[in-house]
């Protein structure tokens, strides 16, 4: 099953490697990772989208508590949470395209962030099911480059991840 | 006050108490070992090999209740560590690894010497450093200290580089740590702890499965009287040797792959099963399938929250420090007015009896071949079973585990779970400068001991009167083993020819060979090398080619699909 694990770490270097290090040296998967500086800078906030058994997901989880660096950890599927993941796609958009990929990134409430007479770049927003739905919806032979940035998440209202 | 980085490091040294550092001197470490020469309270070893000096500080550490500490330099300095580090961070020993680095201008150059000591290390260590500053070598030392040796304890590198050590910076050595990120649980649940006893009352079949953390959390008193208490059979892992008295009727001897007939059926039959600082790792239960076809309850201690449920799931886990959580164990049975059910131990150990039975650790001894099983019973008889015994890997390892009877803790010296061979002789190095005076002996094979041969150099410099049990069978003999099982007596690569003339050798190192070709000889032999309190003494035993491990449960199989002696 999917997870989504959101984790605190100290804001050092090799802090990531520790983490994507223990994912290879134990085999689990990663299906996408993304960590930026939280509002304290000391601490850097990950989020991680794994898949595996209950045992497994048990298992990154202790394991990801164990890492020294590692602050504190949580399985956000394992309660209510918010999921968004943000996509730049560059399509080619000439001629009645240009209105049909338009109308499509409306449709999914994207934006277009960037135009050429060639090209649009559309900025769309997200959870990854959506993102894929998107990217389904357009001609497939438009599709220049896309760019994912992996899901990060938040607990619901009072599920809060803080030291 | 003002003090160069390596003036700050050997301050800390000095503050932690550190009597030993193994190292070898290079570029990278100059100042450092500047440092030591100039001061007298931090005693240096110089071994012949960087992995020898993280095996001795691990062996130090494992004979004692304290950290051990290597110091090596950069770039091969460190990569010949680095199988000390893992043999230590697989059994979770307790040790400080501080390693030069080229300075911190050079870093990522590709410099003479340069590797990335902290990513190549990370995989091993229980946390590593590198140190950017003078200023937080003091800090980062604490820090190293402290982790190496609360929690599961494990190995930690600190990573200096060498202008760093060369920098001036204001020193205090923190009085305290805190590490918000890491507070590893000493006292266990006391509910858990309720649950966990009232499971062992009421059981028909306990078990008890005791493993190196009763070792490393010093708690084999505790131990001892629990399993008095319970009534219960007590089976030691690899690692837990010693950690409950082996000569104790209610020891069943080791378990696992190369345990004994009965220790094994226990694990299997039993109906409460409590596992003590032990991980039930595939050496120890075989085929997890085949373990829980079995029904059974399962109480599991342990410091590391980790290890619990990782391969077996269990239906009451306790994460605390063995010694406080058995401690505590002790006295909810004590206070309890329930007893351990005494009509179902008769039982159950009527079971065990015939087990017992099977006698799967008889051996025919010979006249004509040195039997290896007969070379270990003997040493335990000459060395009275009170010696420091370090081993090798291999066949000649599970002999000793099997036939030395160990009684006390941190007697049993060995790379349990990164199997390394070229362990036993700087491990030993690292035990005698511990426990100066006391008996210590590496039983090893003519292949493990060629892995750090040179350090009979090291023991000549400090007068390390160890005596080395070789059993010599000219083979690889565990691989051989396992060819003559599994790969139809095709023995490829496992002889080892133009073996040295061992006594020689030992004579070129200025030491005492003795060799001994004959059964009848060994006795002997054991008793002239053990009189010779002064020297290191090799003892070459030609043993039996042919001699196999029993009983053996074959890599893949369950605990009760066991291969004894006498089934071939």
């Amino acid at each position: 099953m999917r997870h989504i694990i959101s984790l605190l770490m100290e804001n050092e270097s090799g802090a990531l490697s520790r983490v994507a290090g223990l994912f290879s040296a134990r085999g689990y998967n990663i299906e996408s990772l993304n960590v930026a500086p939280t509002e304290d800078p000391t601490m850097s906030r990950m989020t991680i989208v794994t898949s595996g058994s209950d045992e497994v997901i048990e298992q990154i989880n202790k394991q990801l508590n164990k890492l020294v660096d590692v602050v504190t950890v949580m399985d956000l599927t394992d309660g209510d949470h918010i999921e968004r993941e943000l996509m730049l796609v560059k399509v080619r958009a000439i001629g009645d395209d240009r209105e049909e990929l338009k109308r499509m990134t409306d449709i999914f409430r994207g934006r277009v962030i960037d135009v050429t007479d060639k090209t649009y770049t559309i900025e769309l927003t997200g959870t990854g099911h959506k993102l894929d739905r998107f990217l389904q919806a357009i001609e497939h032979s438009l599709i220049l480059e896309t760019v994912r940035t992996g899901a990060s998440g938040i607990g619901r209202g009072d599920r809060i991840l803080k030291l | 006050m003002e003090l160069t980085g390596a003036e700050i490091t050997i301050r800390c040294l000095q503050e932690e108490g550190v009597e030993y550092v193994f190292g070898y001197p290079g570029g990278a470490v100059l100042f450092i070992y500047d440092e030591l020469f100039k001061q007298e309270q931090v005693k240096h070893v110089l071994v012949r090999h960087e992995q020898a000096a993280v095996h001795a500080a691990d062996g130090y550490a494992r004979s004692t209740e304290k950290v051990g500490v290597a110091l090596v330099t950069s770039g091969p300095g460190v990569t010949n560590a680095v199988t000390g580090i893992a043999t230590a961070y697989l059994d979770s020993i307790p040790m400080v690894v501080i390693s030069g680095q080229v300075p911190t201008s050079f870093i990522g150059e590709d410099a003479f010497q340069e590797v990335d000591a902290v990513g190549i290390t990370r995989p091993c260590v229980k946390h590593n450093f590198l140190v950017k500053d003078a200023k937080d070598i003091a800090g980062t030392l604490k820090k190293a200290f402290y982790l190496a040796k609360s929690g599961r304890p494990g190995p930690v590198l600190v990573d200096i580089p060498k202008d760093v050590s060369n920098q001036k910076a204001e020193y205090s050595y923190p009085a305290t740590v805190s590490i918000r990120s890491y507070n590893p649980q000493v006292q266990g649940d006391i509910g858990q702890i309720k649950r966990a006893a009232q499971m062992l009352l009421e059981a028909k079949r306990p078990m008890v499965y005791a493993g190196g953390g009763v070792i490393l959390s010093d708690a084999s008193k505790q131990l001892t009287e629990l399993v008095r208490l319970l009534g219960a059979p007590c089976t030691n892992t690899l690692m837990g040797l010693g950690g409950f008295p082996a000569s104790d009727n209610q020891f069943v001897g080791m378990l696992g792959m190369h345990g004994t007939y009965e220790a094994n059926m226990g694990m299997q039959n039993c109906d409460v099963l409590l596992a003590v600082g032990a991980r039930f790792d595939d050496r120890v239960i075989g085929n997890v399938a085949h373990f829980n076809s079995v029904p059974r309850k399962i109480i599991h201690i342990d410091i590391d929250p980790a290890s619990i449920s990782k391969r077996v799931k269990v239906d009451v886990s306790i994460v605390g420090d063995v010694g406080h959580v058995v401690s505590d164990l002790l006295s909810v049975l004590n206070s309890s007015k329930q007893k351990p059910d005494a009509t179902a131990l008769k039982d159950w150990w009527k079971q065990i009896t015939e087990w017992r039975g099977a006698n799967s650790l008889n051996y025919k001894n010979s006249s004509e071949l040195i039997k290896p099983q007969y070379v270990i019973e003997t040493l335990h008889k000459i060395t009275h079973g009170d010696a420091f015994v370090t081993s090798d890997v291999g066949q000649h390892q599970m002999w000793a585990a099997q036939y030395y009877k160990f009684n006390k803790p941190r007697r049993w010296i060995n790379s349990g779970g990164l199997g390394t061979m070229g362990f036993g002789l700087p491990a030993a190095m690292g035990v005698q400068l511990a426990h100066p005076g006391a008996t210590v002996a590496c039983v090893t094979g003519e292949g493990s001991i060629q892995m750090n041969i040179q350090e009979l150099s090291t023991c000549k410099q400090y007068n390390l009167p160890i005596k080395i049990v070789a059993l010599n069978n000219r083979y690889l003999g565990m691989v051989r083993q396992w060819q003559e099982f599994f790969h139809g007596n095709r023995y490829s690569h496992s002889y080892m020819d133009a073996l040295p003339d061992f006594v020689k050798l030992a004579e070129a190192y200025g030491h005492v060979g003795i060799l001994v070709e004959k059964p009848s000889d060994v006795e002997g032999a054991l008793k002239e090398a053990f009189a010779r309190k002064d020297d290191l003494v090799f003892l070459d035993f030609r043993t039996d080619s042919t001699e196999n491990v029993y009983p053996m449960v074959p890599g893949g199989k369950g605990l009760s699909e066991v291969i004894l002696a006498e089934d071939l």
